[in-house]
């Protein structure tokens, strides 16, 4: 399945320009139209099913993510609750991975439903990414604390998010955000690096 | 040219650096390091003002936050007041004057940031005295994360009040080799300028940074000028250090009087002396040292008068060396003076033993010239933070002051906190809390040697002496001042005892002791020892008021910080919000939600647009961006029987395909939501609540879920901003639905009212909607949902198909009168938890024949049954023209009579309708299905307006209009 992406607008389009000028102090970029999918289930096979269907292994511990390739390419798997999960995949990849969800799931009982345009993601690196967060997010994302793979459903300033830490030591973090806070978001980001990016001008 | 009480030499001001300021109109001189406080004592300037009450001239008392008179505005760079003297660093072009205790705020806003940051450590040390440095480096050098602040712009703490050694070297330089190191340790965050100002549960200690305020004008405007720190700490180690006593007696608060100990800090730290000619009023060894080290820099001590029946030997013969005149068994008893002190009296003190209660005045009094009195009065440990974090506090006889107690489990203290005062005490004690703390998160401290410090001569011990006793004037107000910045004196403390007030909280209440800027740091102390005099009791038995954050005062925008503006409170947006704008649409806040309110046309107030707009409704098409609606997924076998729980209709009988509205009741029976549920397959529904309950609705369904029914197979999900939708209604939206989804047959016969269809939209590859046939204004509506992603092509492409048919964009004001129009009650307008099904007359949504149901029970109730409940009616106001204000009462008589009038209701909406060509509003009103027809009345201003009762649909009953 393919989409023209000329009659598809990302909630952060008409912020491209803002954000990439946020570089060097941050790197930060919207990754629009990634696939998500909502996974209810609790019934360990299924699970281990699921997992085996995207060739990522589900999550087995709390506020934790895995990542891994498989039919569907890149997949990550993200623990958002003790029976909840969002199955994050490439851009137009929504139907077969459903339909493969879906398929695994059963018989046990479990939901599986799509969220992609819910919540949309953003990238997040550079020398000053945890300093930034730091002014809006109470998580201790230190390496020590928060090693690579961390994934919390938080605040970050007045939006809730979901964050993942991609690579602890490298200070990259994935943010997901609803979409109508998503400028909300971009404003505040926009706002905190104001700071770091003077330093370095 | 350099200030007059400046020395040549000395101090940690940067001489090369001189800073031109201007206070009370004078201008003057200070240096970088300087505070306003240190730079006007150099230029001989000791008046900052009048008190507050009196009108009695007042100065500098402290070096420290703990100053209680020295209440200044800042009036350049920015005007900030209520600032202390002793806490502003001078910068260049600093504008300020004293203050009579209250200031002023600026009329234009703050251009400064400020913001806020959290930080999360092993260890958190507060305060870079002896005590907190050890405990830092300890706990640094064991590799643990340590956050250290103070809450100075200089390491060092009482250090900076002294020329202590350490290892042999000046202090100075122990100190900053140590901070050297701390900075240079990964995982240590040293902040200076940083008041912990509150400590909270499970570590949480809040903090105020001060980062650019010393750079006045320099500032740099991107650099937030104060920063709020929100620490979270495993373990805390609180090295607070003391703040000295006064001691109180008659005329004690004129300028020139200070404590003795921070006279000596700011000869060391600053290298000015306070005046000419000194008396030190000493009740313990630490104001000798004062007296000494000022005599020392060439500053005329007259005399040391110690209250102590007898003098400390070697204290004493140290001070004959310099021809100060040391008389024991004195106390002062008053002082003479304008602006500034010129004289104290000296009496014997009556009693030998020493102790506080046998000290009374005998003999004659002596008076000694001088300009300066330093008093020392004793030193009270900084328990706020201690006490903050739920450590008990415990009396100290001994030093006249409350220490800490027993401690939380992951709180420390170190230092001249805990009552210590010996230099070797303080550093041991920090280096036990950095261990123990360090040991306490996993870490291993090393060891970390003690530097090596003169031992204290620590002669005699202090005596505690609250106030020198004696009678007040009768004849003239008291002026032994307990309270500087209150006015309050001991008279005003023995009136709050005399009235029967034993407890401190009350007493500090009535005598408003300790509720000023400095939180009563010099006199919470000296009031608790007067109470306790006055009543006979031991101070011990008496509980200290509590300490309550902030430590010092905090500016409220440094607490809103970023939180301001734009970024006050997300605005929450639609995927369509951009073309809302540009069109000019003005916006109504729902919850967080900016929801287009109308889209007035040039020229076009509120009343002509929304007239336009639902016209275009009834008569053509119009669009509306309805994607705020709450969407959650209900997928599992027995989502059906869920569904039937939650709605007080039934659900599970609905085919695949179609649509229903229901209601949602609390336990109480009364409405809570309402919305449309679609079966999307026989083990999945897609229901929609209203814009502000959608998150309620969604935490309700896992109440109960979770809670009560976990055996159900079902699961919801929040499918809100997956989804754009936009409700396109009117007479040819049939038209325009057709003209964008060709292979869809829009037949009323092939897609009926209350169905759903999934189609290809011809607005580009990939595009599909879910049009549901639904409509909330009478009108045929299509409901046509598509991903947020598309909600802007779709959008446009609908405008664009509905062109030839005049579309028109509407907002919520449209929707509103469209569906009053037809009485469709809006959850929450019409609704206020007092309304049930059968008073909005939709028993027909209330199903009879389901077992159970979420508020069932309560439609028995009798209560419910009563038939004076408030019904929802229509009300024609008899002049077409008036529009009645909502919320307005409605009563039974034209004749109002004097309150109290019985109220039958309320108005609930209130429109001017295009359709009826007419205003009209929706009410609740006792029993108001059987006053169908009444006239009743609406007071409105002055006057009644009557109005006729109707039923609440208005428009189109027989509902003819549904199908186009």
């Amino acid at each position: 399945m393919t989409a023209d992406t000329s009659v598809r607008t990302s909630p952060l389009a008409a912020w491209t320009d803002r954000l990439a000028a946020l570089a060097p102090a941050l790197d930060v970029a919207e990754r629009p139209f990634l696939t998500q999918l909502t996974v209810r289930a609790r019934d360990a096979v299924a699970v281990a099913r699921m997992g085996e269907a995207l060739g990522v292994a589900f999550p087995a511990d709390p506020c934790t993510s895995t990542r891994g390739g498989g039919p569907f390419g890149d997949v990550e798997v993200l623990w958002m609750g003790p029976d909840e999960f969002l199955v994050v995949a490439g851009p137009d990849r929504r139907a077969l991975v459903e339909d493969a969800l879906r398929a695994a799931v059963r018989p046990a009982r479990g939901a599986v439903v799509d969220t992609s345009a819910q919540r949309t993601t953003l990238a997040l690196s550079g020398p000053h990414a945890r300093d930034v967060l730091a002014h809006g997010c109470a998580i201790d994302l230190h390496p020590s604390a928060a090693p690579t793979g961390t994934c919390v459903q938080t605040l970050l300033a007045r939006a809730g998010v979901v964050l993942r830490v991609d690579d602890a030591e490298c200070d990259a973090f994935t943010l997901l955000v609803r979409s109508s806070f998503a400028e909300y978001l971009a404003a505040w980001l926009c706002d905190a690096s104001v700071e770091y990016r003077a330093a370095l001008s | 040219m350099s200030a007059a009480f400046r020395l040549p030499t000395g101090g940690h001001v940067d001489r090369g650096t001189e800073l031109r300021f201007t206070f009370n109109g004078r201008s003057m001189t200070g240096y970088r390091g300087d505070t306003l406080a240190s730079a006007l004592l150099a230029n001989g300037e000791h008046r900052i003002g009048t008190s507050v009450k009196f009108g009695r001239p007042r100065g500098i008392v402290a070096a420290g936050s703990e100053d209680p008179t020295s209440l200044v505005q800042i009036e350049q760079p920015f005007p900030e007041p209520m600032l202390t003297a002793t806490t502003v660093e001078l910068y260049d072009g600093l504008v300020a004057h004293g203050l009579p205790g209250r200031g002023r705020l600026a009329d234009e806003p703050d251009p400064a940031r400020y913001d806020a940051k959290h930080a999360h450590c092993d260890v958190l040390v507060v305060g870079t005295g002896p005590a907190g440095l050890m405990a830092a480096l300890t706990a640094a050098r064991g590799g643990a994360r340590v956050v250290v602040v103070d809450e100075q712009s200089r390491a060092g703490g009482a250090l900076l009040g002294t020329r202590e050694y350490l290892d042999e070297r000046p202090w100075t330089e122990w100190v900053d080799d140590t901070v050297a190191e701390l900075r240079g340790t990964p995982g240590v965050l040293l902040l200076e300028r940083t008041t912990a100002f509150g400590v909270y549960q499970d570590g949480f200690v809040l903090a105020l940074q001060r980062r650019t305020d010393h750079l006045g004008f320099d500032a740099p405007a991107h650099a937030a000028r104060q920063r709020v720190w929100r620490i979270r700490a495993a373990q805390t180690v609180l090295a607070t250090g003391a703040h000295e006593r006064p001691v109180v007696f008659a005329d004690n608060d004129r300028p020139g009087i200070m404590l003795a100990g921070s006279a000596r800090t700011y000869l060391h730290r600053y290298g000015v002396l306070p005046g000419t000619r000194a008396v030190v009023f000493a009740t313990d060894d630490s104001a000798y040292a004062a007296a000494l080290d000022l005599a020392n820099a060439g500053m005329e001590v007259a005399a040391v008068v110690d209250a102590r029946p007898t003098a400390p030997r070697l204290l004493r013969a140290r001070c004959c060396a310099h021809g100060i005149d040391v008389r024991a068994g004195h106390v002062v008893t008053g002082t003479e003076g304008g602006d500034r002190v010129s004289a104290v009296h000296v009496a014997p003190a009556a009693g030998s033993d020493g102790s506080a209660d046998a000290i009374g005045t005998a003999g004659a009094a002596d008076t000694i010239d001088c300009d300066t009195l330093l008093v020392g009065g004793g030193w009270n440990p900084v328990v706020h933070l201690f006490s903050q974090a739920g450590g008990t506090l415990r009396y100290d006889s001994r030093l006249g002051a409350h220490v800490p107690g027993q401690a939380p489990a992951t709180v420390r203290v170190a230092g001249s906190a805990t009552g210590a005062h010996d230099l070797s005490a303080c550093l041991r004690q920090g280096w036990e809390a950095g261990c123990e703390a360090a040991l306490a998160t996993g870490s291993r401290p090393d060891e970390v040697a003690l530097p090596a410090s003169e031992p204290r001569a620590g002669e005699q011990p202090g005596l505690v002496l609250w106030r020198v006793p004696g009678e007040a004037p009768r004849d003239a107000p008291d002026t032994r001042f307990v309270d500087l910045q209150r006015d309050a004196t001991v008279s005003d403390v023995l009136r709050a005892t005399g009235a029967g007030l034993s407890s401190l909280e009350h007493v500090k209440r009535y005598t408003t002791i300790g509720t000023a800027h400095d939180q009563g740091k010099t006199s919470g102390t000296i009031t608790a020892g007067i109470v306790a005099e006055a009543l006979g009791v031991e101070l011990s038995d008496q509980r200290p008021t509590t300490f309550r954050p902030p430590y010092t005062p905090v500016p409220f925008a440094a607490l809103a910080g970023r939180d301001r503006g734009e970024l006050h409170d997300p605005a929450r947006v639609t995927a369509v919000h951009a073309w809302h704008v540009a069109r000019g649409a003005l916006f109504e806040d729902v919850g967080q939600w900016k929801r287009p309110w109308y889209f007035p046309l040039p020229g076009e107030d509120m009343d002509t647009a929304v007239l336009r707009e639902c016209r275009a409704a009834r008569e053509g098409v119009a669009l509306m961006d309805g994607s705020t609606l709450g969407k959650i997924d209900v997928q599992g076998r027995d989502a059906g029987r869920f569904l039937d729980m939650l709605y007080t209709n039934k659900m599970s009988g609905l085919r695949v395909g179609r649509i229903r509205y229901g209601l949602m009741c609390g336990v109480d029976g009364m409405v809570i939501d309402d919305g449309t549920v679609i079966r999307l397959a026989e083990d999945r529904f897609l229901v929609t609540t209203t814009t502000g309950n959608a998150a309620m609705v969604l935490d309700w369904m896992e109440e109960w879920l979770q809670t009560e029914w976990p055996h159900l197979d079902v699961y919801a999900a929040s499918v809100t901003e997956h989804w754009a939708t936009f409700p396109l209604v009117g007479p040819r939206s049939r038209d325009v639905l057709a003209a964008l989804a060709p292979g869809l047959d829009v037949g009323n016969d092939a897609f009926e009212f209350m169905a759903w269809r999934d189609t290809v939209l011809d607005v580009g590859p990939g595009v599909t909607a879910r049009v549901c046939r639904i409509s909330f204004s009478g009108e045929l509506a299509y409901e046509i949902n598509v991903t947020a992603w598309h909600g802007p092509a779709v959008w446009e492409a609908l405008m664009a198909a509905g062109e030839a048919y005049g579309i028109t964009p509407y907002g919520t004001e449209t929707m509103h009168v469209l569906r009053a129009e037809k009485g469709y009650p809006i959850i929450g307008q019409e609704t206020d938890a007092t309304v049930t099904p059968q008073d909005l007359g939709m028993a027909w949504a209330v199903s009879k024949k389901k077992a159970d149901f979420l508020g069932k029970r309560s439609f028995d109730r009798a209560e419910n049954n009563r038939p004076d409940r408030k019904q929802l009616v229509g009300l024609l106001p008899l002049d077409r023209d008036v529009r009645l204000p909502e919320g307005a009462q409605v009563v039974d008589t034209d004749d109002l009579p004097e309150p109290p009038v019985r109220m039958l209701g309320h108005v609930t909406s209130s429109y001017r309708s295009a359709a009826l060509d007419r205003t009209f509003a929706l009410a609740v009103v006792r029993s108001g299905r059987e006053r169908v027809g009444e006239i009743l009345h609406v007071p409105v201003g002055d006057g009644l307006v009557p109005v006729t009762v109707t039923e609440s649909v208005l428009y189109d009953k027989e509902g003819a209009r549904r199908d186009g």
